[in-house]
């Protein structure tokens, strides 16, 4: 069975990958491109760990198959920081505490930025709502939740 | 040993809460978990599992797919050497390798839905998982058995014909699944319930929980061909990785090295192995790196939950709230293969109380599930289920607060245990107090709702750590562990390093070494590292203050019992010394190599003194009583850690582990069809708390120091998970006049109580 070839772009970026058709994105920015900082949690698309944006729109990166990122712009984990600065998010969460463990972090952080381009100012229920998406078995979401508001304020400007 | 720590005095970094030494990594993508690992020339490989829950298995064919190109293995349980069957070890946590063995992989019979039979390496995952599929098991399908009561029944199916029970004298005539009885009686139980005003006796039962960490286990196994080996992995303890995987393929300690990867999650799910010695033995038969990722459904079918139940408890209380009996029948479900945590569970169920007659049976049962493996406090969240919901019955009974019965009986130093030793730590009550004054305690409850209250005990350990202590060329400091940081302990042992050294946070990077870098550490659970590997820490910080002193001593050409260690710095012990500038640690450091050398030591402990963790929580919560479904509306937790060295990872500890209760409360349970087979194995169906089913959990820090630990510390992680069962069921008995006996207290559940009490 011969390869699919796509071209893509990630994290601004343009990227060529070859992929076998029912390959997920996951497993190929994974195991082909090493960009290992997506994580696979159970990858039936109940857990968020593997979440990414397409085109802006965030999806569990282990429901999508390789093939699909063809034209596509993606947005990972590895492409939040700004080279040694950090996103808000970023140092929120780590200002906060808002990770133990850290496994469900880079899904976490997509997830909450996705949040904050579409509601700049969400209230405590909004942000519980969006991110119930992405599991955590550490942190019982405290500080996570206090971690996004506070981005969300310091984003703001308020 | 803390000659240089003085007690009284105030603390300028413990208690802070500072980024955390590996935070960069773990929010941008960087830091590499078991799964993260690659090598040139890697292999990945897939495990077949029985789809039975309890076959013989008569023969293994393995031609097909060792002819698929691609496949460079397939091994089976006979490829892995056999053990002598013996408990070693401490009983509460004593070790079977005959057991171990056969759980890694299967041999005579398959126990479970889920249990390994056999795997394979290949050059892709893809061809990998082609493979197990060619792989022909001739299985003779068995009877089974799943709930724990079906499971001590005289004619359930056995899953080792020759299994007579331990702990019964004489031993019993015939064999059983029961693998264990344990017995912890104090007093007259006779006499006791006799003297009672009010007795109850209730009977209950709970569904077995798994863990629920977010990484699945992976593992990358690197076999050298003079044996020297390399494993990368995932776990709560690489030394312990180390240990399991040499025994069970037969290999020196220090032929495999294990690097510590960082670890997504364990709650005790993650001290034991369970792909390690697979990927090494393929290993070893390739000559190629392996790679083994589990599968979400894997880890729900073959790793460890903790134990569903059968419980029942009766306790007996006087008019004025004194309890004065108690008593306990514990059944837990240990899995396949023995060794559930129900002598924690005997031990625990009380301790928290001064109760002159108690006694508490254990029964440690196979079924065909899963082994069992720790889970946060093993055992002692079961019991207290149990326990803490017949102390509100009698609370309502005798019109007490619910809290202040439980502050009556409270231990403090110098109660009784039911196990021999006396307490010797006060906190317990000090948890129920807080609460007791919380301005949240008191406050009016609306229609439907209900508040109820809960406490709970564990242990906390100590035991083997060594850490070692480097001033850098350039004064700055490293300090390095064996104890994998599974939630911010580096953060924690360099904030203990920087204050004994009277430095700033800043100075001093803590790293986790792997197992050829550092000495032994055990694995980071039982609420130990704080603890033990905190001790350790700072005794190397004290040994090389000592080190500082002496190469100070020698650039001043004094004597060392001249030269003091204060804020950071050398400094003369009084003016008859000399007249000398305070020196620090960069100038101390510049002038090594004329004054001894590189300046660094290593330490090792074997930790006692550990004092128990206590947690007292209330918690209000709101049910609709067309769907029993219940809302958490407020949840306050208490727990006595000692002293909070990072105080925002002390709270997410305490925050962390009350949602897991929350979960095993309301949700989470192991569902099988009746075929023994598993029907809930993703995170869809076995449903752990979202962050919308949650209000914020408040922690309040409760902090009775430890005078045995050099800033107090006592533990975090565990007595956390106790309570909540009991509070909830406790707030839902308040808000519908239900008793809830049977966990998870699901909206179908609660709601047929509510229709059962309408009739």
């Amino acid at each position: 069975m011969s390869k699919h070839h796509v071209s893509t772009v990630i994290n601004g970026d343009p990227v060529e990958f070859l992929c076998e058709t029912q390959q997920t994105l996951l497993n190929v920015l994974r195991d082909d491109l090493n960009m290992t900082g997506t994580k696979e949690g159970c990858g039936t698309g109940d857990c968020g760990a593997c979440s990414v944006t397409i085109d802006g729109r965030m999806v569990c990166s282990c429901l999508v198959l390789g093939v699909e990122a063809q034209g596509k712009s993606i947005q990972t984990v590895e492409g939040m920081a700004n080279g040694t600065e950090l996103h808000v998010l970023q140092r929120k969460f780590l200002e906060h505490a808002a990770l133990q463990c850290g496994i469900c972090t880079p899904g976490f952080l997509i997830a909450a930025r996705a949040l904050l381009e579409r509601n700049p100012d969400p209230s405590e229920e909004e942000v519980r709502f969006w991110l119930a998406g992405n599991l955590c078995r550490c942190t019982g979401y405290n500080k996570i939740i206090e971690a996004v508001l506070d981005a969300a304020r310091e984003m703001r400007g308020a | 040993m803390t000659t240089h720590q003085n007690s009284t005095k105030a603390m300028k970094v413990v208690g802070t809460s500072p980024v955390r030494p590996d935070g960069i990594q773990k929010v941008t993508g960087v830091a590499q978990y078991g799964a993260d690992y690659s090598l040139p020339g890697m292999l990945w490989s897939q495990i077949l599992r029985s789809p039975h829950a309890h076959a013989n298995i008569r023969s293994i064919n393995v031609e097909k797919a060792l002819a698929l190109p691609g496949v460079k293995a397939v091994i089976t349980g006979k490829d892995f050497p056999d053990h002598k069957f013996d408990y070693v070890g401490p009983e509460r946590v004593a070790v079977n390798y005959w057991h171990m063995t056969r759980n890694i992989m299967a041999r005579e019979k398959a126990l479970y839905e889920g249990h390994a039979v056999a795997a394979v390496a290949a050059s892709t995952r893809a061809i990998a998982e082609q493979a197990i599929k060619l792989i022909e098991v001739d299985y003779e399908i068995l009877p089974h058995v799943i709930d724990v009561d079906d499971a001590i029944a005289d004619d359930a199916p056995l899953l080792f014909p020759d299994m007579i029970t331990r702990g019964v004298e004489p031993a019993p005539s015939k064999p059983s699944n029961i693998a264990k009885r344990t017995e912890f009686k104090v007093g007259d139980l006779e006499a006791g319930f006799a003297s009672a005003d009010e007795v109850v006796e209730m009977s209950f039962k709970t569904a077995a929980v798994h863990q629920g960490y977010i990484e699945p286990h992976a593992c990358l196994a690197r076999y050298g061909a003079d044996g020297q080996s390399e494993l990368w992995s995932s776990s709560q303890g690489h030394f312990v990785v180390r240990g399991y995987t040499a025994k069970l393929l037969g290999m020196n300690l220090s032929d495999l090295l294990v690097h510590p990867a960082e670890i997504g999650g364990g709650f005790g799910g993650k001290t034991v192995v369970y792909v390690e010695p697979v990927a090494l033995l393929l290993s070893k038969h390739t000559g190629h790196p392996v790679k083994i990722m589990m599968s979400r459904e894997d880890v729900f079918k073959a790793t460890g939950p903790t134990s569903g139940s059968s419980m029942t408890v009766k306790i007996g209380v006087k008019k004025d709230g004194t309890i004065v009996a108690a008593d306990a029948l514990l059944k837990f479900q240990a899995g396949a293969f023995p060794g559930s945590p129900v002598m924690n569970a005997t031990m625990c169920s009380f301790a928290p109380y001064e109760i002159a007659n108690t006694r508490a049976i254990g029964l440690d049962v196979v079924s065909n599930r899963p082994k069992s493996a720790a889970y946060r406090a093993p055992g002692s969240p079961i019991s207290a289920f149990a326990v803490e919901s017949v102390l509100d019955i009698l609370a309502n009974k005798i019109g007490m607060d619910p809290l202040k019965l439980r502050l009556k009986n409270a231990v403090k130093a110098g109660s009784p245990t039911s196990w021999g030793p006396k307490h010797s730590h006060d906190g317990f009550a000090e948890t129920i107090q807080v609460l007791l004054d919380h301005p949240e305690y008191k406050k009016p409850l609306g229609k439907n709702q209900g508040r109820g209250v809960a406490s709970g005990f564990w242990f906390n350990g100590g035991g083997e750590s060594t850490a070692s202590v480097h001033i850098n060329e350039d004064g700055t400091v490293i300090i390095a562990t064996g104890s994998m940081d599974v939630g911010g302990s580096r953060a924690s042992m360099a904030l203990m390093a920087a204050e004994t050294l009277g430095v700033p946070y800043e100075m001093v990077r803590s790293t986790v070494a792997d197992t050829g870098s550092i000495g032994y550490n055990h694995v980071t659970g039982g609420s130990r590292v704080t603890f033990a590997t905190g001790m350790v820490v700072v005794d190397a910080c004290n040994k090389i203050i000592d080190e500082l002193r002496l190469r100070a001593a020698l650039m001043w050409d004094v004597d060392v019992t001249g030269v003091i260690w204060e804020d950071g710095f050398a400094k003369p012990a009084d003016k008859s010394v000399g007249d000398f500038e305070p020196l620090s640690l960069k100038a101390i450091a510049a002038k090594r190599a004329v004054t001894g050398g590189p300046i660094g030591v290593e330490a090792s402990i074997n930790a006692g003194g550990n004092a128990p963790g206590f947690s007292t929580q209330f918690c209000d919560i709101e049910v609709d009583p067309d769907t029993g479904k219940v809302t958490v509306l407020r949840f306050v937790a208490a727990q006595d850690v000692g002293r909070a060295i990072h105080r925002k990872y002390v709270e997410g500890q305490i925050q962390g582990g009350v949602v897991q209760g929350i979960g095993w409360a309301l949700n989470e349970e192991y569902i099988y069809d009746k075929n023994g087979r598993l029907s809930n194995a993703g995170f869809l169906d076995y449903r752990i708390p979202v962050a919308s089913d949650l209000p914020m959990i408040e922690a309040v820090i409760v902090e009775v120091p430890n005078p045995l630990h050099p800033f107090g510390v006592k533990g975090v992680g565990e007595a956390n998970i106790v309570p909540p069962m009991a509070a909830m069921a406790n707030a839902i008995y308040q808000a519908t006049g239900c008793r809830m006996t049977e966990l998870p207290m699901s909206p179908p559940k609660v709601l047929a109580a509510i229709d059962a009490k309408n009739g």
